[in-house]
């Protein structure tokens, strides 16, 4: 199958996803359900990730800053502005594609495999809308929070870190992260997360809705799934940036 | 009743049913027999609009499902309940949700009302005591009856079963094809089974249909189908020897 043709599919699939629910309270449960999937249960892995990238970029940014020209404080406005603009949101949503994504492919895929699509389908009820819909409400709203608690995380590892490491002070460090802020930054991380949770649930829930086979394509669903997510989400980063900061 | 007109599909380059007539009446049990890859299921499917057909007609009553849209045919779905080869239950809810379902997305009862349909539905399988149990934690028998049960739970007119005695020991199929069998008759249904299971076909064959490489090949009751002398239906009805033996015997 050609891109195109996957193209079209995509959208008739999204055409289904956003009509109106048949029951809104069936949904609103679902969609509770989602954010608990998508939201709750990522939280440690944000918290990791995060942490280390924040630790780890402080300790790179202080050894790759031994002019005396270059004051100590920028490396706390260094990892301020790296985990706004780029590691917390691109990075975790990276990530989420991976765990969430290959998650919503094989739990999809698996249903239709095991013909529990058609069952709802046979009931009269938009098997899309159902099983898609409340996934990308529900990224679209908790993705951001994680982003936002990431950013949050990042700058605290890295102060830990630098810190404990002895590669910065407090006051430095305190002192870039408050340096020079521009608060559209925030702005701009939380406008590419959103366009980023809706790829990283539509695309594996299209790969999984039209899985065709049994063990083995749920199986390669997954994997196309977190592929295909993970180039769009670098693609729609660089198209983004040029719009937004260029 | 159902009525189907000349039905077509295609996929690719094969020719999967060719040209098919039927009428599956209310009250009955309609059986579709025929060899595995004959075109069954794709039948099925293509009657409840899972497949799209290439050309032909479907009616339900005076209603023709090939023109309808989408919210005409979601409608319409309301008054069709489908069982499963593999019972089709969603996991992650148990044997009283998985019955709830249905009801909680079209009625507008209470929850008791509903809970109280569920459990109604459940007794009439004979299930009493599977309420709070996962899909996993059933056996196939049950898991056949869970989904007869949530089949039953809008009240269909129109119930169609993908062969219901599939992985089951032959007490279980009875038991199965008599609830098909009951059900049919108390709601006046117009049932429509997939099956290459003989028992079946003796059991409650009213009106059977013999599909053959895509096409109908035979039709008859269950009385009909031990005398014809049709040599394609003869060879899947005395496939084994213990049948042929029976055949000789007679």
């Amino acid at each position: 199958m050609g891109i195109l043709s996957h193209v079209g599919r995509f959208v008739l699939l999204m055409s289904r996803v956003f009509r109106r629910p048949e029951k809104f309270k069936v949904y609103a449960q679902q969609f509770w359900k989602e954010v608990d999937a998508i939201g709750l249960n990522s939280l440690g892995i944000v918290a990791i990730v995060s942490i280390f990238m924040g630790a780890v970029t402080t300790i790179q940014t202080a050894y790759n800053m031994e002019s005396p020209w270059i004051p100590l404080y920028a490396v706390g406005l260094a990892v301020r502005d790296s985990m706004i603009l780029e590691f917390s949101p691109t990075i975790i949503c990276i990530i989420l594609a991976g765990k969430v994504g290959s998650n919503i492919a094989s739990e999809i895929g698996t249903m239709r495999v095991y013909e529990q699509i058609d069952a709802l389908e046979i009931m009269g009820v938009n098997s899309s809308a159902f099983l898609i819909l409340p996934k990308i409400l529900a990224a679209v709203l908790i993705i951001p929070f994680l982003v936002i608690i990431s950013m949050f995380l990042g700058i605290g590892g890295g102060w830990i870190f630098g810190v404990m490491s002895g590669v910065v002070t407090t006051y430095k460090f305190v002192y870039g992260i408050t340096y020079w802020f521009i608060p559209f930054y925030v702005t701009y991380a939380l406008i590419k997360t959103v366009v980023f949770a809706f790829l990283l649930t539509s695309i594996p829930a299209y790969f999984g809705y039209y899985t065709q086979g049994g063990a083995v394509e749920v199986g390669a669903s997954g994997t196309k799934a977190v592929v295909y997510s993970t180039i769009l989400i670098l693609l729609c980063n660089l198209i983004i940036t040029q719009m937004l900061l260029a | 009743m159902i009525r189907i007109a000349d039905i077509n599909k295609s996929f690719g380059e094969k020719h999967v049913l060719k040209g098919i007539t039927a009428t599956f009446e209310a009250g009955k049990t309609n059986l579709i027999i025929g060899q595995s890859g004959s075109g069954k299921t794709v039948l099925t499917k293509c009657i409840v609009g899972l497949h799209s057909v290439d050309s032909g007609q479907i009616h339900y009553g005076d209603k023709d499902f090939i023109v309808m849209d989408f919210k005409e045919k979601k409608q319409l779905r309301q008054e069709i309940g489908m069982l499963f080869q593999g019972g089709a239950l969603f996991d992650s809810l148990t044997v009283e949700e998985n019955v709830l379902f249905p009801l909680s997305m079209f009625s507008d009862q209470s929850m008791s009302e509903k809970r109280d349909r569920a459990n109604f539905c459940l007794n009439r399988v004979k299930l009493d005591n599977a309420n709070k149990l996962f899909p996993a934690e059933i056996s196939g028998g049950m898991k056949k009856r869970v989904a007869i049960a949530r089949a039953m739970a809008m009240n269909p007119k129109y119930l169609f079963c993908d062969e219901p005695n599939s992985g089951l020991d032959p007490q279980t199929s009875i038991v199965i094809d008599n609830l098909i069998k009951e059900i049919t008759d108390e709601y006046n249904m117009t049932t429509v089974v997939i099956t290459h299971d003989m028992n079946s076909v003796m059991e409650i064959g009213d009106n059977i249909i013999f599909i053959y490489k895509g096409e109908k090949w035979w039709e008859g009751s269950n009385e009909d189908i031990l005398k014809t002398e049709n040599k394609e239906i003869n060879d899947f009805v005395y496939a084994s020897k213990y049948m042929r033996r029976l055949k000789a015997a007679k």
